[in-house]
């Protein structure tokens, strides 16, 4: 291969990847109520929280709402990693993944595509997060960088988990496998994770699962980010998760979807 | 372009221990339609996902225009259109977005892409539609989308899959239509089909599928006068007359049988068993009243063909 066609390749790779990702931000767009929905529940996890539970829980030095936020922001991407595989398991019934088969268009396109819209899509989904965090007295106590680092972290481990749930969608039978297999995996990584409470106040050997998996690792950096103190170590924890993911679930992802073929 | 556009030699493909193809061969000339007729699960979608490079066969080849459809997929994909059995459109974008979007996975510049598109649109009688959302087209609106989806980049070679499943008739006719005309500008075409009547109305050569491989091919002509019985009505001015006409002829070896004044006749040769057997009867009996011949259709050549392999099943 020549410089110059290898650079035309990543030219076509770019532009699919772009088409594709347009196509399924203007799918979104056109069914508005699954983006209420990715919206609704985190909102209403906020409001049961901050005000029907956070009364009972207590987190020695800060406010509970600033504790609650970074919960509430990992939990609204990863809820919505679901979406990446019921978006791709749609396009698998319908014919849509077999005609992208036959086109001329660059391999990668189909999930680099849906991955890079379901990243426009969180992004969406946080900015409405923290507007409403910031509404109900969420105030970020070390300020807006730590903040925004906190957030682009959030980043980062959704686009992991988008290419892990890529790599399900491929493999279930149909959109509502996708949804059943998503939902219980979310909840437990969700829940037993530090998300809403401390991970001391769980029973031991909940708090061995609960405190080595990844939405925790995320949830703790964010937090260390956010209200100050000592940061390094959970960042570089949350990256370690992040870039594992990532790895693996973009090998598994572009594996099942080559083997479509077979 | 000598030789075949399309080839397929000896292809296998088993998903599990389901065996879907065993051993199918074909050859389609260049700008010609072949009809592959088969019931369900004998194959085609298969075949055609091969063809089209949406999978790989386990053992054969295959080529589209002499590139092989495993090692040069990219090249084969540049070369044809494909239309599956379901309408693969996106509910959610209209009709020219779909189209837009479809021109530029198949390598159209942006402009070239929503020129492409406004011209399908209104070949396809879209036109008025083509800015609705196709969730809100009917099922014969989306196939002519769909076909439409398949011709961006207006390939030389198209694959349709049973591309009238579930139409309404007046649709089914409008997509014969378009067919015809793709393939009167030169376009070479395989479809699939479950309807015998659509390979006879659009294949220059069928080929009938059953258990993964192909069982005979043909005009839709030679196929009838290969298996469809010719069946001649005659009817005398009596029953006796009848009755001496069906004892002569079964002396013949003729397989006649009688109702009333009325007797039928089965001949396995065609029309052309008509003469031998009136000049059979000539000076024994009157002259039958009336005479007539119906000609087999492929239903016949169908039903023949597959309850013969219908041992296999």
């Amino acid at each position: 291969m020549t410089a110059a066609t290898a650079l035309s390749d990543v030219g076509t790779s770019v532009s699919d990847t772009v088409s594709v990702a347009q196509r399924n931000l203007l799918t979104l767009l056109r069914t508005p109520q699954a983006l209420v929905f990715a919206t609704v529940q985190p909102m209403i996890f906020v409001l049961l929280f901050r005000y029907a539970f956070g009364g009972a829980i207590h987190v020695p030095g800060v406010n509970y709402v600033d504790y609650l936020m970074p919960g509430v922001f990992a939990q609204s991407v990863a809820f919505g990693a679901i979406g990446t595989a019921v978006g791709l398991s749609t396009d698998l019934r319908s014919g849509l993944l077999v005609r992208f088969r036959t086109l001329p268009m660059a391999r990668v396109a189909v999930l680099g595509g849906r991955t890079l819209a379901d990243l426009a899509r969180n992004l969406l989904v946080l900015a409405v997060m923290v507007g409403v965090g910031f509404a109900v007295g969420f105030r970020s106590p070390n300020g807006a960088p730590g903040l925004l680092g906190a957030l682009a972290l959030v980043v980062a481990s959704a686009y992991a988990m988008s290419w892990a749930f890529a790599a399900i969608g491929l493999r279930v039978s149909d959109p509502e496998a996708a949804q059943a297999a998503g939902v219980p995996v979310v909840f437990l990584l969700v829940f037993t994770s530090a998300a809403f409470v401390p991970a001391s106040s769980m029973p031991g050997w909940l708090q061995v699962f609960g405190t080595h998996q990844p939405v925790d690792a995320l949830v703790n950096a964010e937090r260390a980010l956010i209200t100050g103190g000592p940061a390094a170590h959970d960042v570089l924890i949350c990256l370690a998760w992040t870039a594992g993911i990532l790895l693996v679930s973009a090998l598994l992802a572009t594996r099942a979807y080559a083997r479509m073929g077979r | 372009m000598n030789g075949p556009v399309i080839e397929a030699d000896g292809l296998r493909k088993a998903f599990g221990k389901v065996t879907a193809l065993d051993g199918l061969s074909l050859q389609v000339p260049s700008g010609t339609v072949l009809g592959l007729l088969g019931p369900n699960g004998s194959g085609k979608t298969t075949t055609v996902s091969i063809l089209s490079t949406a999978l790989r066969p386990d053992a054969g080849r295959a080529a589209v225009r002499g590139l092989d459809v495993v090692r040069d997929a990219a090249a084969v994909r540049r070369a044809i259109g494909f239309a599956g059995q379901y309408a693969a459109v996106d509910p959610n974008l209209t009709g020219r977005e779909n189209l837009t979007l479809i021109g530029r996975l198949s390598r159209l510049a942006r402009k070239q892409s929503r020129t492409r598109a406004g011209e399908l649109l209104a070949d396809f009688g879209l036109d008025a539609a083509a800015d609705r959302l196709v969730r809100t087209y009917s099922g014969g609106m989306r196939r002519r989308l769909d076909l439409a989806a398949a011709l961006l980049h207006r390939p030389p070679v198209l694959f349709l899959d049973e591309p009238t499943t579930g139409l309404d008739p007046e649709s089914r006719l409008g997509l014969w239509d378009s067919v015809r005309h793709l393939a009167r500008g030169g376009t070479t075409v395989l479809l699939t089909t479950q309807y015998l009547d659509e390979a006879d109305a659009l294949a220059d050569q069928i080929a009938i599928i059953a258990n993964g491989r192909v069982v005979d091919n043909g005009t839709p002509g030679e196929l009838k006068d290969r298996f469809g019985r010719v069946v001649m009505d005659l009817r005398f001015a009596r029953p006796e007359q009848a009755e001496t006409a069906v004892r002569t002829l079964a002396v013949r070896g003729y397989q006649a049988s009688r109702e009333g004044t009325a007797i039928q006749v089965a001949s396995e040769s065609g029309s052309g068993a008509l003469v031998p057997m009136l000049r059979a009867l000539d000076g024994l009996i009157p002259d039958p009243v009336s005479v007539a011949v119906r000609e087999p259709t492929l239903d016949d050549v169908f039903l023949t063909l597959t309850a013969q392999g219908g041992t296999l099943s």
